[in-house]
């Protein structure tokens, strides 16, 4: 009942934070200089100046903001995104043709950065002063600090060029032949780079969370009970401590999630992969508004789903939070 | 003359390959190329979107009356000849008589005729066809383009990537052709592969057209184009074999990194007919010290162009002298190129009234680069300017719709620029000089607010001069006034490359580089 009445109250958040966030960004679009008819004049190599009037007036730019914001917020009311100036399809069709690449890799890319960051932070908080754990703190802030991109192409060297190991770019090999199982190696393979890459920075961020977290739980009395038990030094980490170590690295990596995005946005454009970060590129650089507004709606959306269902883990891991609500 | 030498030249080598035993290879059928887009097209039909990553697909989507290879001259293609009548007002095309569309419809001249209106109606480079009054279809395979004056820049208009011939039994059903769906999607064409699939931000998929009208082409089975903005991975994929061939490389490291690579060949044939230039450009309308044209020379005897070639440029671009791309054979080399010598600047701003002051200086200027690839140039300009006590800020590029807005409503000193010849003068070059194309608001028409009576009236007499001599002439000396008033600083062709894998035979080195049809292409057996 309690999740039930949280949920129903989130939505109610979410659609006034949505509502906000596509006043604000039409109007930070709209304050930029430049349209998407300048834009579409440099892929010409030059342009007509009664031809950009016509297409101006064609896409209702000629009209005064206010109006055009009212009439973008009547759409929206409808559920309709609008219909890309740039691209001449719908944005609802732009944004569900990338979405999934996108979810993939950002999934991927935490899934893999909490796993590998959990395990790391508990290896470095067993021995905090050994050789394992100033490794991993070595590690972990090399990934944090250096730029994706920078990651993305020293990878890319590595394992594309002197061991070819994996594809430059894209998602899919239009080569391979054959059904389901084939296509779908085929983008597992294309995703290793990629994901490595945008789980580099967060595996920082839990390691060293997780470090602490575990290293304060392991001095903690129950713990010390445990061993009293006699319980093996694997089934006290694994078993007692690491439950309780968990929470603040999943709240973290819940928050994480609009980061994972905004970081989605260069490693796609690295490895080419066609997801909502490069459409969000294109459309920034080509003022093509209604695909800009499409996406924050829809990457907004992500960040709420993605900060409800930490919620729902946390109630998961830690009983004590739902008597807080 | 010329081809006298050129058949002679080629006599001798056949010789010589005879007499050593050594074979040229024959182009072989099948296989899939794969190449790249450096973006994603907006759609895939040039005939209402120009640019190179439209019409690269396009012009193997499509054919287009003409062809060139890497000279100049006009080749048959879907028109078998092609005349001018004397007055120079009509152009008779007569059309190969077999050739279909992808649906197995005859390709007529009613086709020819609606291109020709479709493109002029919505095509942003208007000086193409808009000479062209009407174009009567007197049977279906001749086309009569009549014209309201000579325009002998009609012949490299009717190329691939300008003038495609589109079906007017899909795109004539009353839709706008510039958002019609059949762009993108299910496109009909003419040329030699037919459409599968285009997913943006992914690829463009074409294949073989069995019924191309040329006989035994094309050699590929299919091309796939993989669309990756990352110039470094693009390298990348080249280097390890994934990619045959890439077009429209333009930074410099990448392009010595692969040219060193034993499996890859680069290049910058290719670039002549899109011509393009980058450059530095003043703002010679707006009040100040850019408006005189001492001080304009003084920049440019400030500026050390053998730096920007060999040191920024690492020796792979060429120096561009004029508004004419030196590939060009318009392009006349004899104009002054001002050689470093600040001697001379420093001259020349005391005589144009502006001495320094106690700190050295004697104005400032602002710089703001249109293209991220120009930044060099622009922090290179700073150094140089400062010797000759010129202070100059040079403002960050932020992306294209914020540059284009300060520049094309002429809120600027000074800008580097990279701006394309598009083939004939008439499309590509007369738009920066010419006085009447002074407009707010539209990049890359005259921004730098230039205006010379004489430079309107050669450009006027050039455009429909249809002797080649008698046209050369009237250009050298466009060129030799704007070399001397200076309303652009004409550095360095942009150094466009292609590179291609020793796997590739035939490749594209026209003078359209990958905006020509790929029939000739092949891949060579392992």
């Amino acid at each position: 009942m309690a999740v039930v009445s949280m949920i129903a109250q989130r939505i109610g958040y979410a659609v006034a934070l949505l509502i906000a966030v596509l006043i604000l960004n039409f109007v930070m679009i709209n304050l930029a200089p430049g349209d998407v008819v300048d834009t579409i004049a440099a892929d010409s190599g030059g342009a007509d100046a009664e031809l950009m009037a016509e297409i101006r007036a064609e896409y209702g730019l000629d009209q005064p903001v206010i109006v055009q914001l009212g009439r973008y917020i009547a759409k929206v009311a409808q559920f309709d995104l609008g219909y890309s100036y740039f691209y001449n399809r719908p944005v609802v069709d732009l944004i569900l043709e990338r979405l999934p690449a996108t979810l993939l890799l950002v999934f991927s890319a935490q899934f893999f950065a909490l796993i590998v960051g959990v395990l790391l932070g508990v290896f470095a908080a067993k021995r905090p002063n050994g050789l394992v754990s100033h490794v991993v703190t070595l590690f972990a802030l090399f990934g944090y600090a250096a730029p994706v991109f920078w990651t993305g192409i020293l990878l890319l060297i590595a394992f594309s060029l002197k061991i070819p190991l994996f594809p430059v770019a894209g998602m899919r090999d239009v080569t391979v032949e054959g059904g389901f199982l084939p296509q779908a190696l085929s983008v597992l393979h294309h995703l290793v780079l990629p994901m490595f890459t945008l789980g580099t920075i967060f595996i920082a961020l839990y390691s060293r969370l997780c470090r602490a977290s575990m290293l304060e739980v392991l001095g903690s009395d129950y713990v010390r009970t445990a061993r009293a038990k006699g319980l093996s030094p694997r089934e006290v980490t694994m078993k007692h401590a690491l439950k309780n170590a968990l929470p603040p690295v999943i709240t973290l990596a819940g928050l994480q999630f609009s980061a994972v995005i905004s970081g989605a946005v260069l490693v796609e454009t690295v490895f080419s992969w066609p997801g909502l970060g490069q459409l969000a590129l294109t459309s920034i650089l080509a003022r093509d508004a209604p695909t800009i507004l499409g996406i924050l709606f829809f990457s907004a959306l992500v960040v709420i789903v993605g900060n409800l269902l930490t919620d729902l883990a946390l109630r998961f891991i830690d009983p004590r939070v739902k008597a807080g609500g | 003359m010329k081809v006298q030498c050129k058949a002679l030249a080629l006599a001798a080598m056949a010789v010589a390959l005879l007499a050593t035993g050594v074979e040229a290879q024959e182009p072989v059928r099948g296989g899939t190329l794969i190449t790249t887009l450096p973006q994603t097209p907006r759609h895939l039909n040039p005939a209402v979107q120009s640019g190179i990553v439209t019409g690269a697909p396009g012009a193997q989507l499509f054919a287009a009356p003409l062809r060139y290879d890497e000279d100049w001259t006009p080749q048959p293609y879907l028109a078998k000849s092609w005349e001018w009548s004397d007055d120079g007002l009509t152009m008779t095309l007569k059309l190969v008589e077999d050739a279909t569309f992808h649906d197995g419809t005859p390709i007529t001249s009613e086709d020819v005729a609606f291109s020709v209106d479709t493109i002029k109606e919505n095509h942003p480079f208007k000086t193409m066809f808009g000479v062209v009054e009407t174009v009567e279809t007197p049977d279906p395979h001749t086309a009569i383009l009549k014209l309201s004056q000579p325009h002998p820049a009609l012949l490299l208009a009717m190329s691939s990537q300008l003038m495609p011939i589109i079906p007017k039994h899909i795109y004539g059903d009353g839709q706008d052709p510039k958002s019609h769906p059949r762009n993108s999607d299910d496109v009909v064409g003419s040329g030699p592969f037919k459409f599968v699939e285009f997913t943006p931000d992914q690829q463009v998929i074409l294949e073989r057209n069995d019924d191309f009208f040329i006989e035994g082409r094309p050699y590929l089975d299919r091309i796939v184009y993989r669309i990756i903005k990352d110039a470094p991975a693009r390298a990348i994929g080249m280097e390890n074999g994934e990619l045959h061939l890439t077009t429209f490389e333009n930074t410099v490291r990448n392009i010595k990194r692969m040219g060193e690579n034993e499996n890859l060949t680069a290049t910058s044939d290719g670039y002549a007919a899109i011509g393009p230039i980058d450059w530095l450009a003043f703002n010679v309308g707006k009040d100040g010290p850019l408006a005189d044209k001492r001080v304009r020379q003084a920049i440019a005897y400030a500026l050390d162009k053998d730096f920007i070639l060999n040191a920024l440029m690492l020796g792979l671009a060429e120096d561009a002298k004029t508004g004419i791309h030196p590939g060009s054979p318009l392009h006349f080399d004899g104009v002054n190129g001002y050689d470093l010598d600040l001697d001379k600047a420093n001259a020349l701003l005391d005589e144009a009234g502006y001495p320094p002051n106690a700190d050295g200086v004697r104005f400032s200027l602002t710089i703001d680069h249109g293209n991220p690839t120009t930044k060099p140039q622009a922090e290179f300009t700073k150094a140089s300017l400062a010797k000759v006590g010129i202070d100059v800020t040079v403002n960050s590029f932020v992306d294209f719709p914020t540059w284009a807005q300060k520049i094309s409503n002429h809120n600027f000193d000074m800008t580097w620029d990279t701006v394309f010849n598009w083939g004939d003068p008439v499309i590509g070059v007369h738009r920066t000089y010419d006085s009447r194309n002074i407009k707010d608001g539209v990049i890359w028409s005259n921004t730098q607010q230039y205006a010379n009576e004489r430079i309107d009236e050669l450009m006027d007499q050039a455009g429909q001069e249809i002797d080649p001599a008698k046209r050369a002439a009237l250009y050298k000396e466009f060129q030799e006034i704007l070399a001397d008033e200076l309303p652009v600083y004409w550095s360095n062709t942009l150094p466009y490359h292609t590179v291609y894998s020793d796997k590739v035979g035939n490749p594209p080195l026209g003078i359209w580089a990958s905006s020509s049809p790929y029939d000739l292409v092949y891949l060579k057996e392992e």
